[in-house]
């Protein structure tokens, strides 16, 4: 067997697989987070408690009303989107002249509501949610055997991200969204409902993010600390690819995923640091993120 | 400026305060107050945290809370996990609070940092929810007594019953941080004492959000057990991955800390046989029935044995006031030390010099589904492990109050 490092090249191909799993989740995240605040300029500190609540809403589903994994994974993501809606017609929309900083300290205190809520009912231990039955199971690659769910994870996650971009920098609809945050007065004078548009974008970061929960949930114990061990992460990811660039948030969330996994492998101690050691670097040679661009 | 002055002066008055009360019999400043810290929000809150609060208050209310006419109070905190806000925490109680005993929670590196202070201030730190020996080994102090559990009786608890059954060859999956390393170290002395291996082990950050590539590094040792030096939320991730992934079918588990919170949260399914070391079960006595009974209709749950620890812990303390009939550390660091605990906790448990609680421990094994009876009937108790084989012998500690 070939080594690399002492590694066998093949357990290095099982932990790159791996990490392509936990890259998906942070770019599904971290795309979201693009998207809210490439459009409205509001760094969504509640993106992680609502992913969590994604996760906690399919489990209600299955163990409240018997609704199935599948049925939830369309469910869950527009009850969070709803919800997401919500807070931005009732609390959001006012702070969009200000500076961003109240939009991440509003976000974050409800981020605290929301993770201490559930808390309270649930604990942290958290709550087990079976594999759907179709997933079960596990393949064996020849240099490992990967559980049928992570594979779907990641070309569930491929789908969405891909879809997303082509949505916002490909069609009409993304054209008139990136042109309403230019210069909104312009695009409302072509008769277009802005403020809607803008509402109804962040339901969608939002709802992503309830996705990324429902798909997380077979695979993490569901638990009100599932999103905040994950959000910061997933805010570097979103600075090292370039604040607000969706191709960015995609490319770096995978690609951080990758490097995070092999860490993992080389110096065990330092995988949770090693994004915070990229996004360091990265800042220093361009501040503006790897696919940002300088305003 | 003037606020600097302030504090200054306040803090001259109390450090004056504080030297002229240290000798002085009776209860200082007419209240006995307990400070309680663990992590309350973090990945050991449910086998610990606020439900430990509420042992502790128990306890407080079973003791009348009052004793000769002295109020006895609580004050909490969480401390995060994090060591630096822990002792800071205490330092305030101490100096500021008037605290005069800690009862400290969950997290190792926490109660190493705190039990420094308390052994400046000359106070009692009763550790209930630290595991790492350290704290009765090279850390020792006079005010520490170590309550309910260590590495080494886990470690000579699981390890050397897992290695009898023919689990001879060994990987770790270890915690990294103090607890972790303390856990690994004195399971590896067991196993390899015992005439098993080492196969490798990989330290996983606390909290890691997932843990496969570090059982997928374990599955390809080959090692037929897979000792899983964590606790809390970070034992049940890495049950339900190497279920997932299917090292269980290969590599079997030793659980070296498992809380019966985490073998509820999993289900039977998942943790059915392993076997796994615990101080303390609900359901092992009258006794202990009867307090779970009132435990769990004040907080919807059985209690963990960090919880009867933290309950039956105050209590001896406060039994040392009421007999000492003051709060003065040394006074009741030398009761605490010559009386022995008999509760629904431990019987004949009793207080050594380098302040480790000697008590049996139990070694269980988690029941299949078709076994248990409902929610919480989770072990049955394979063994008891008498207290004086399975801790660190006085003759093998590193304590600098053992008398050799």
């Amino acid at each position: 067997m070939t080594d690399i490092f002492g590694i066998p090249i093949q357990a290095l191909f099982g932990q790159l697989l791996l990490g392509l799993v936990n890259g998906s989740f942070y770019a599904m995240l971290s795309l979201g987070l693009a998207v809210i605040f490439g459009l409205l300029n509001v760094i969504n500190f509640a993106h992680g408690a609502l992913y969590m609540l994604g996760a906690f809403v399919a489990w209600m589903g299955l163990s409240y009303f018997g609704l199935n994994y599948w049925i939830m994974l369309v469910l869950a993501p527009l009850i969070v989107g709803a919800f997401g809606i919500l807070i931005e017609k009732l609390l959001l929309k006012h702070l969009y002249k200000l500076d961003h900083l109240y939009g991440l300290l509003l976000t974050f205190g409800l981020t605290l509501l929301i993770e201490g809520l559930f808390r309270s009912f649930y604990g942290v231990s958290g709550q087990p949610y079976p594999t759907p039955d179709a997933l079960r199971g596990a393949t064996n690659l020849g240099f490992m055997i990967l559980p049928n769910y992570r594979g779907w994870v990641v070309a569930a996650s491929v789908v969405v991200c891909l879809a997303t971009w082509f949505v916002i920098e490909r069609t009409r609809l993304g054209a008139l969204l990136r042109a309403g945050t230019e210069n909104p007065k312009l695009v409302e004078s072509f008769g277009v409902n802005v403020p809607r548009m803008i509402t109804l974008t962040y339901g969608f970061g939002v709802a992503l993010a309830g996705f990324a929960g429902v798909l997380a949930a077979p695979v993490l114990q569901i638990s009100p600390l599932m999103g905040s061990n994950l959000i910061i992460v997933v805010f570097a990811v979103v600075v090292i690819g370039g604040m607000g660039s969706i191709l960015g948030a995609i490319v770096t969330g995978l690609g951080l995923g990758v490097i995070e996994g092999l860490t993992k492998v080389f110096w065990p101690e330092a995988s949770s640091t090693v994004v915070f050691i990229i996004m360091a670097i990265v800042l220093l040679i361009r501040p503006a993120g790897l696919f940002g661009k300088e305003k | 400026m003037k606020l600097h002055t302030i504090t200054a002066a306040l803090a001259m008055a109390g450090l004056g305060f504080a030297g002229a009360t240290v000798h002085a019999q009776g209860i200082s400043d007419d209240v006995i107050r307990v400070g309680f810290i663990t992590d309350m929000s973090g990945v050991y809150s449910d086998i610990d945290g606020k439900a430990g609060l509420e042992a502790v208050r128990m306890a407080i209310e079973d003791a009348g809370g009052a004793i000769n006419g002295k109020k006895i109070e609580v004050v909490s905190a969480d401390h995060q996990n994090k060591a630096d806000v822990a002792s800071a925490r205490v330092r305030e109680w101490f100096d500021e609070q008037k605290v005069d005993v800690i009862i400290a929670g969950t997290n190792s590196s926490t109660s190493l940092a705190m039990a420094g202070v308390a052994a400046e201030k000359k106070k009692p730190f009763m550790a209930i929810g630290a595991g790492a020996s350290d704290l009765t080994n090279a850390q020792c102090s006079p005010y520490t007594v170590h309550y309910a559990y260590d590495t080494v009786a886990l470690a000579r608890g699981t390890g050397s019953a897992v290695v009898k059954d023919g689990g001879k060859s060994w990987f770790f999956l270890t915690a990294d941080y103090a607890f972790g390393h303390a856990l690994e170290r004195d399971t590896i002395a067991v196993v390899k004492a015992a005439g098993g291996e080492v196969k490798g082990q990989v330290r996983a950050p606390l909290g890691a959000s997932d843990f496969s590539s570090f059982l997928l590094q374990a599955q390809a040792s080959k090692a037929q057990i897979l000792g899983l030096a964590n606790a809390g939320g970070d034992t049940i991730n890495s049950i339900k991955a190497a279920n997932e992934f299917g090292v269980t079918k290969t590599m079997k588990m030793a659980g070296l800390l498992v809380f019966i919170n985490d073998v509820h949260a999993l289900g039977l399914q998942a943790t059915q046989g392993m076997y796994l070391t615990d101080g303390w079960y609900w359901d092992q006595s009258d006794a202990s029935r009867a307090w779970s009974k009132k435990f769990e209709a004040k907080v919807g749950r059985k209690p963990s044995m960090l919880q009867a620890g933290d309950y039956s812990a105050l209590s001896f303390y406060l039994n040392a006031v009421k007999a000492t009939g003051t709060d003065d550390g040394d006074t009741v660091m030398k009761w605490m030390k010559s009386n022995k605990v008999n509760d629904f906790f431990a019987q004949g448990g009793y207080v050594r010099e380098d302040g480790r609680m000697i008590h049996d421990m139990y070694l269980m094994q988690v029941k299949t589904p078709a076994e248990s009876k409902g929610p919480w009937d989770y072990y049955k108790v394979v063994a008891t492990l008498p207290g004086d084989e399975v801790y660190t012998k006085l003759s093998e500690s590193t304590c600098k109050l053992v008398k050799k």
